[in-house]
């Protein structure tokens, strides 16, 4: 936090510069840099409106729809703890326990900002714990339409901003911010989100692909404020426009501050969770 | 045995009885092994080897997530050898864990290590080599184990009063020598019971940026057995002598590359050797549109044990070559692909490996198995292996 305040006051200064130095091309250059720094602002206010939910579990169901409209699914649960340092990113953990061959799998994460993460992968019919490269962030996670990254990447400093404009989206009014990943091996040249102006929460998605063609969409719905303030969204639904094949999230009532701390995030633990 | 039931005994008087979280989940398996020729000894199969497995999960956990008691029992009915119907308790332990400690009694299964093609410093459970012979299926081990996890790493404790001989084939069964291994001859250096000697192990697992690191210890009856023939010469008998061994297994993560790396100090009455295993695995990650992934392995394996069955156990993979590649195709159905050669590079004996799976709507998985015998040297220890080549199909449907 400390730091991004002291980003922000460079950037600002950086600005100053620009305007008082270089007259030809100011008015261009700073419109850029405004841009950059409102889309910025409009993100930064975004992700820090989920600034203190400390740590959170939900029980989620993913459904998974072919282009023959064949549904599978799976049960999973997340368990999330969170750290406030903005320049280190959250440890999460996810356990399936469907489907039924593969109940007991679970993935450690310790999410970093522009390093790749620390993973691990418990394989329960092994006992093995297995670290893995996350250098896959593109790849599909459990056969779905999600991305590793995702679920990995919603740090607000993995990425660089753009403001785009007003829109409406279902009778909200919307922030359009453009967001290009930092990281490495993104699947994605570019994302545009859709950021309501009254509670601020990311309301949709569109994804670009490499070859910077609309991939997919994920639409944020069912939102709802817990009371300790923090807004979580029930369905996450993601389409993807090139191969027809879509997924769906349902989550169920988050729990927050359940006493998790560091040690439930090891992976020594990965042995022992259900 | 007596101190483990003892011990169960203590955990469970002090477990509170109150409602908690109880789940019985299980499966069945149809498997299929086809063998390509006809056995080379007289009595064994021929071809097909059908038989059946079935595996129960059941689980409790208490209300406030402390407490927790698994049982999974096994059984594999096996319509031509009987050697390979066998029932066993894979697990059946109770566990408590606190804030730093967790403590479990009972009979629990442990892994350790890194590499793909051997596991060499893994040693807590026996392996139930009727089942295959990759030494990836375990009989469950009589144990206490005692963990704690701080900031820098995790120390577990294990003591281990009770041993488990390694299951054998039977004169029907294929992948054997060419004598039958007689179990109830078994011999330890405690005499013919080893139940009143005490098996202790300790180990350390702690990652450090990119690096995963495990350094273990054991001491007590080794869990591979020396082979020697009866006076009569109509059978072998085990010798599971006691060693001590300190293992470590090193992984590096960087990348799309995963460093592995395993080696172990063993010292036995006969002879004090080391082993090592070492190599990568590379993916190219989303080779397809669908984000199908490729990954080469390659891997060497030395073992510096003696090849004289009077000192020390034998061992396929002393001078070896392992090269393989998985191909994951991500997608809904999990499905994958494995397939590897090992080859010997003193006398260029090979083995091959092919594993394929996938699954079919929510309950029911495929699977298809082969292994194959090419070029086995005389000398080889392979050798009795030669015309065990086989395809195994199994289809299991989880409950």
């Amino acid at each position: 936090m400390q730091l991004n305040l002291l980003n922000k006051t460079i950037s600002a200064s950086i600005l100053g510069a620009v305007l008082a130095t270089s007259v030809a091309f100011a008015p261009v250059q700073a419109d850029e840099a405004a841009d950059k720094q409102k889309g910025f602002d409009i993100a930064a206010r975004s992700d820090r409106s989920d600034n203190g939910f400390t740590s959170s579990e939900v029980e989620a169901i993913m459904t998974l729809v072919n282009a023959a409209g064949r549904e599978t699914t799976r049960e999973l649960s997340f368990k999330t703890l969170e750290r406030e340092n903005e320049d280190v990113g959250d440890k999460g953990l996810t356990v399936f326990s469907t489907p039924r061959d593969v109940k007991g799998t679970a993935l450690l994460s310790h999410a970093k900002i522009l390093e790749p993460d620390n993973q691990w992968l418990y394989l329960p019919a092994l006992k093995r714990v297995k670290r893995i490269s996350s250098a896959n962030k593109s790849g599909p996670f459990v056969g779905s339409e999600f991305a590793f990254e995702d679920f990995t990447s919603t740090e607000l400093n993995k990425y660089e901003y753009k403001y785009i404009g007003e829109e409406t989206l279902d009778g909200m009014k919307v922030d359009v911010v453009e967001r290009f990943p930092r990281y490495k091996n993104s699947g994605y040249t570019r994302q545009v989100s859709y950021i309501d102006q009254d509670v601020y929460q990311v309301r949709k998605i569109d994804f670009y692909d490499r070859k910077n063609a609309l991939l997919k969409t994920l639409n944020f719905s069912d939102y709802k404020e817990y009371d300790n303030g923090i807004w979580r969204a029930h369905t996450l639904a993601m389409t993807n426009h090139q191969t027809n094949k879509s997924t769906t999230l349902t989550y169920g009532e988050y729990k927050f501050k359940t006493g998790l701390a560091d040690k439930d995030f090891v992976k020594g633990v990965l042995k022992r969770v259900r | 045995m007596k101190k483990l039931v003892s011990s169960i005994a203590l955990l469970v008087a002090t477990m509170p009885v109150a409602a908690g979280d109880f789940e019985l989940t299980g499966s069945v398996g149809f498997e299929n092994r086809l063998f390509f020729e006809k056995g080379a000894l007289p009595g064994q199969i021929s071809t097909y080897q059908p038989s059946l497995e079935l595996e129960a999960d059941l689980r409790w956990q208490s209300s406030d997530q402390a407490w927790d008691v698994v049982v999974i029992p096994y059984t594999r009915l096996d319509a031509k050898d009987g050697e390979r119907t066998h029932f066993d308790l894979r697990e059946a332990y109770v566990r408590w864990t606190g804030d730093e400690w967790t403590v479990r009694a009972g009979l629990g299964k442990v892994f350790w290590g890194v590499a793909e093609s051997v596991h060499l410093v893994d040693i807590i459970n026996q392996s139930d080599s009727v089942e295959d012979i990759d030494n990836e299926d375990k009989l469950g081990q009589p144990m206490l184990e005692v963990s704690t996890q701080r900031d820098w790493g995790q120390i577990t404790a294990y003591i281990m009063p009770g041993f488990r001989k390694r299951t054998f084939p039977g004169a029907d069964g294929r992948l054997r020598p060419a004598l039958l291994v007689d179990n109830d001859l078994a011999l330890f250096d405690e005499g013919t019971d080893d139940d009143n000697d005490v098996d202790f192990a300790l180990r350390y697992s702690h990652y450090f940026g990119d690096w995963d690191v495990g350094l273990s210890f054991f001491h007590g009856a080794n869990r591979e057995a020396r082979f020697i023939p009866n006076s009569e010469a109509t059978a072998l008998i085990p010798h599971y002598d006691d060693i001590t061994q300190f293992g470590v297994d090193i992984q590096y993560t960087k990348d799309a590359w995963l460093w592995k790396f395993e080696a172990l100090v063993r010292d036995s009455a006969f002879e004090t050797y080391a082993a090592a295993v070492g190599g990568f695995e590379y993916t190219f990650y989303g080779i397809s549109e669908a984000g199908a992934d490729l990954g080469l392995l390659l891997e060497f394996q030395y073992d510096g044990r003696s090849d004289d069955p009077a000192i020390a156990p034998f061992t396929v993979a002393d001078n070896d070559v392992f090269v393989g590649a998985r191909y994951a195709l991500n997608d809904a159905d999990d499905t994958s692909i494995l397939a590897g050669i090992v080859t010997d590079v003193n006398d260029a004996s090979m083995s091959g490996v092919i594993e394929a799976t996938k699954r079919f709507g929510d309950n029911w998985v495929a699977e298809i198995e082969g292994r194959f015998f090419m070029n086995v040297d005389p000398d080889n220890v392979a050798f009795a292996f030669k015309d065990d080549s086989h395809v195994m199909f199994r289809l299991t449907r989880y409950f």
